[in-house]
């Protein structure tokens, strides 16, 4: 049997001469989704496009073109900050970094590094779903928006590369966190709750599969409570389990560099997902100069009151708050949690309650028996053959006492198979329970005459033989009988 | 026929929609003009076609009496602004052979407006000169010469060729660009009008860059009111170029006035420096005069920056040219050299055979002022230097409404006699505070001085007041009665 790690303890590298405390923050790149254009033109972006289909004359540099900011792209962005009570500077400006790759048609990317839109913010995690008291707050220092570069293809020829820039001019938001995270558990915690937030708030889709959202990883060790550490950057990873295995392994390899004798390097590196392990990519002394200064082809950015009042006029509700009102109603703590991990899952589970669903009986539902059957046949919320209206529809056949829990778990089935209405399928397959006094004790009766003896034992004190007697009756009823009446009846002539 | 290339364009205009001559006529004669005078090196490229398709329209156009401004009139287009389908290298190796799929919006907006195109007018290169040495077509040839004299002059720069073109009449007006003086030096040196408006006035979409937040458009041609009737055409709101001015286009022309009463003139103090000739201070106090004469009151003024202006230009254009030419790196277009092993080789190889010294120069000192550890020392202080010029001139036009100025310190130079870059750089030392501020200013001729050759007056407006600045420039047109013509040599 495995020793499961107290949630509470804090997590420690034990090296050969100490324990080790692991310093994690995060520099999450997201694309906003919420937009088909770029930062600066009117190009696509759609996943997947053949390359160099969506290029605009801006996105490759031409001589002469100007970048024009999408508005939408920077509403998106001051939503996501609001979604994470950061502040939002109402004037910000564009900067351009400087530097020569086959990718950068510009020779530089405009970004935000002296006065980024959004400033200081925080998240909440929970490292344990069920405890609200692991509950930690993370800081967010800041989120910027700058454009995506392109992609090289090495592998198209023997001695070229290709360059697609589809990818060029691609809106990002850098959403930059305090060095607040102590564990891998903490890293994929974070990571998991800003990607719930960012599909919350819709600015982005937060699919790390189609490179939508990735993170450069910062790690250092030091004795705890200690002096802050020299920290590397490992860029990109691309999933939740990546980013808890860079810290991880980052935290590992420095911890027996540093007792080996040696010396954290302040560098960039890259995780090889393949080996589980980070490599070198450069050292701080090969880092690029990359010149920053105002990008003279655009005006600050100023926002006023009523684009201010109408980003946040237009945030949903956010997963924090809406669990709160789910505790509200009597669901557990539990129940709420998983409920609002995924916007989907809470948007399906909004129009359950809508459509008259008793918010306890329908918490459990979903967990227990919709999510069961989901994990069955391999589907996600989004797959679901079930509406919540049907499923309120099913949910109120068992509350009102037209059928029984078990029957529920029937008519469900054959819901998820047929894709029928509820109370059609318990229409048409008569399987409505039955309270008729007069038919349930004449099968009690036969259940009690062919076990005479069972009888016998539970009147000389077996009493645990009681639920027997009901499974027997249920069953001769092929389980339509009202359990309360069976119960009720039963008691009545065992005596 | 020859005589119509001597008409203005208000004249070729009127006489056009008078029926004394047809658009094609007027197409013909330039495009012929054009081909006779390629001794002055002032086209890169000719495009009698596109005049000529221009002048077909406005043919057919004029019997409808709904004629756009410019019908009939064909012009000439600094190479520095992109036009479809044809040349465009903004006088540098590095895009040679480069042809647009796309035309710039002042030039879209001249077309709009009627107007056909000559060709494509040499420059410095990417618009980084005085001189229109720079080029990579080799100098233009000033049709001006010293008296008695058959050295080879420079129109000035970086507008080089579209100012001799207006001064040789192979063009009845130009575009030009003017990031510190480009437009205004030029043609103060060849005896024509030009003028920078606001920064923002005139799109900077598909002008290709040289530094951002100085670059700005305008006409040069013969006549104050030449260059009114051609700014209203080029100039407009656009939506690709985040930093063009949202506002209606005013009148220039129908609203000039050469009554200058009421109007107070700023002579500014920090303007008197030492080494100009005394020919140039003297032809200011003429044009002190020829203001007063129009109505005007001087006033002295002072704009104590001005000495740090030309050091604070020097910093923050090439600083912003040296990110904005990073995109010729021969990867997408224009020059590539081969047979290089690197990527970074191919940058290295095909920027050192692309670009020109004076080019290279300014990305180098660019690059310098940007980089780590000298950013704040160079551009940051450059950025607030910028500012107290800004506000130098913010207090100047509470006590005036426009200032007048020479154009440039010495009348124009044989090619090849200024080899020292930083002598070249102070030809702008009186044009590049205005460009710094984003001010419309103009340049007009004055006089001639004794070698023979044109010496210019410049005026320099507040934010948005190019009217101001067009009605003292007809003041001055007036009164100075210019009207030498280069002896044709070419």
């Amino acid at each position: 049997m495995v020793t499961m790690a107290d949630a509470a303890a804090p997590f420690r590298i034990k090296g050969e001469t100490a324990e080790w405390e692991v310093v994690v923050g995060l520099e999450v790149h997201a694309q906003i989704t919420a937009t088909a254009s770029k930062l600066f033109s009117g190009a696509s972006t759609t996943f997947g496009a053949e390359p160099n289909t969506q290029v605009s004359l801006v996105d490759a540099a031409m001589p002469g073109m100007l970048p024009v900011p999408n508005r939408e792209c920077i509403r998106q962005a001051v939503r996501t900050g609001m979604a994470l009570d950061a502040k939002i500077n109402r004037w910000s400006r564009f900067d351009r970094k400087n530097y020569f790759y086959a990718d950068l048609p510009q020779g530089y990317q405009i970004s935000q590094l002296y006065h980024p839109l959004v400033g200081e913010g925080e998240i909440e995690i929970l490292l344990d779903d069920k405890d609200e008291s692991s509950a930690k707050n993370i800081g967010i220092e800041r989120i910027h928006v700058e454009q995506d570069a392109g992609k090289l293809m090495h592998d198209q020829h023997p001695t070229m590369s290709y360059v697609d820039l589809n990818r060029c001019g691609v809106a990002l938001m850098e959403i930059v966190s305090r060095p607040d995270m102590r564990s891998p558990a903490e890293a994929g915690a974070y990571l998991r709750k800003l990607r719930a937030i960012l599909r919350y708030v819709g600015s982005c889709d937060g699919n790390m599969e189609e490179g939508s959202m990735r993170a450069d990883v910062n790690v250092s060790v030091r004795k705890p409570g200690g002096e802050l550490g020299t920290r590397t950057e490992t860029k990109n990873v691309n999933s939740v389990r990546f980013v808890m295995a860079v810290v991880e392994h980052e935290a590992k390899r420095q911890v027996e560099l540093i007792e080996g004798g040696g010396t954290i390097a302040q560098e960039t590196r890259l995780f090889d997902p393949d080996k589980g392990a980070t490599r070198s990519l450069r050292s701080k002394e090969d880092a690029h100069d990359y010149r920053y200064f105002p990008d003279p082809d655009l005006l600050p950015l100023e926002l006023d009151d009523a684009f201010l009042e109408e980003c946040r006029g237009s945030l949903p509700e956010l997963p924090g708050a809406k669990r709160k009102r789910y505790e509200g109603v009597g669901i557990t703590s539990y129940n709420a949690s998983v409920l609002t991990a995924e916007v989907e899952i809470a948007r399906w589970f909004d129009a359950l309650l809508e459509a008259g669903a008793e918010p306890k009986q329908g918490a459990n539902w979903v967990v227990a028996e919709l999510f069961g059957a989901l994990n069955r046949r391999g589907e996600s919320i989004a797959d679901t053959p079930i509406s919540p209206e049907e499923a309120a529809e099913l949910l109120k056949l068992v509350a009102d006492g037209t059928i029984s829990g078990t029957i529920a778990k029937q008519v469900f089935e054959i819901m998820l198979d047929t894709g029928e209405a509820p109370s059609k399928i318990v229409e048409d397959r008569g399987l409505k329970q039955t309270s008729d006094t007069g038919a349930i004790d004449a099968e009690i009766d036969k259940v009690l005459a062919v076990n005479a003896d069972k009888v016998a034992e539970y009147k000389s004190g077996k009493q645990q033989l009681f639920g027997f007697f009901v499974g027997q009756t249920m069953k001769a009823m092929a389980g339509k009988a009202n359990p309360s009446i069976v119960n009720e009846r039963l008691r009545a002539k065992l005596g | 026929m020859t005589e119509l290339t001597s008409k203005t364009i208000a004249e070729l205009r009127d006489g056009f929609r008078a029926g004394q001559f047809s658009a094609r006529e007027i197409a013909e004669t330039y495009n012929a003009a054009v081909t006779a005078a390629k001794l002055l090196n002032a086209y890169t490229v000719q495009t009698p076609e596109d005049a000529l398709s221009a002048a077909e329209a406005a043919d057919k156009a004029r019997g409808s009496g709904d004629l756009p401004a410019l019908a009939g009139i064909p012009l000439g287009i600094k190479d520095l602004f992109a036009t479809r389908g044809v040349d465009t290298t903004a006088g540098s190796n590095i895009l040679k052979g480069f042809r647009p799929p796309y035309e710039s919006t002042v030039t879209a907006n001249l077309r709009k407006a009627g107007a056909g195109m000559l060709g494509k007018l040499n420059m410095d290169e990417f618009a980084m000169g005085s001189s229109n040495e720079t080029s990579a077509y080799g100098p233009v040839i000033s049709p001006w010469r010293r008296k008695g004299s058959n050295v080879g002059l420079t129109p000035g720069g970086s507008s080089g060729g579209s100012a001799a073109a207006v001064a040789a009449h192979i063009a009845p007006g130009v575009t030009g660009t003017d990031t510190g003086g480009s437009i205004r030096q030029p043609a103060a040196f060849v005896g024509i009008c030009g003028i920078k408006p606001t920064y923002g006035r005139c799109s900077r979409w598909g002008i290709v860059s040289f530094a951002s937040s100085l670059d700005q458009a305008g006409p040069m041609a013969k006549t104050v009111r030449d260059c009114a009737i051609l700014l209203e055409a080029m100039a407009g709101f656009d939506p690709k170029d985040s930093t063009s001015l949202d506002l209606p286009v005013p009148p220039w022309e129908t609203n000039l006035s050469s009554d200058l009463g009421g109007k107070r003139v700023g002579i500014p103090t920090e303007y008197r420096i030492d080494g100009v000739p005394g020919e140039i201070n003297d032809l200011w106090d003429r044009g002190i005069q020829w203001l007063r004469d129009a109505g005007a009151t001087p006033v002295t003024i002072s704009l104590p920056h001005t000495k740090y202006a030309l050091p604070t230009y020097y910093i923050i254009a090439p600083a912003e040219a040296s990110s904005n030419l990073a995109r010729y790196d021969g990867v997408r277009y224009g020059l590539r050299e081969e047979g290089v092993k690197t990527l970074d080789d191919m940058y290295s190889a095909t920027r050192a055979a692309g670009f020109g010294a004076e080019v290279k120069r300014r990305i180098m000192i660019g690059t310098y002022v940007l980089s780590a550890g000298f950013y704040d020392a160079y551009f940051t202080k450059a950025q607030r230097v910028r500012a107290l010029i800004k506000q130098d001139f913010r207090q100047a036009f509470e006590q005036c409404d426009v200032i007048l100025t020479p154009t440039a310190p010495s009348a124009a130079f044989g090619i090849g006699e200024t080899t020292d870059p930083l002598a070249m750089y102070l030809n702008d030392v009186f044009a590049v505070p205005a460009s710094l501020a984003g001010l419309p200013a103009m340049s007009v001729p004055g006089g001639l001085d004794g070698q023979g050759l044109p010496l210019g007056l410049h005026l320099i407006g507040n934010e948005l007041d190019e009217q101001t600045v067009l009605n003292a420039g007809l003041a001055i047109e007036e009164r100075a009665g210019f009207s030498s013509r280069p002896e044709k040599w070419w």
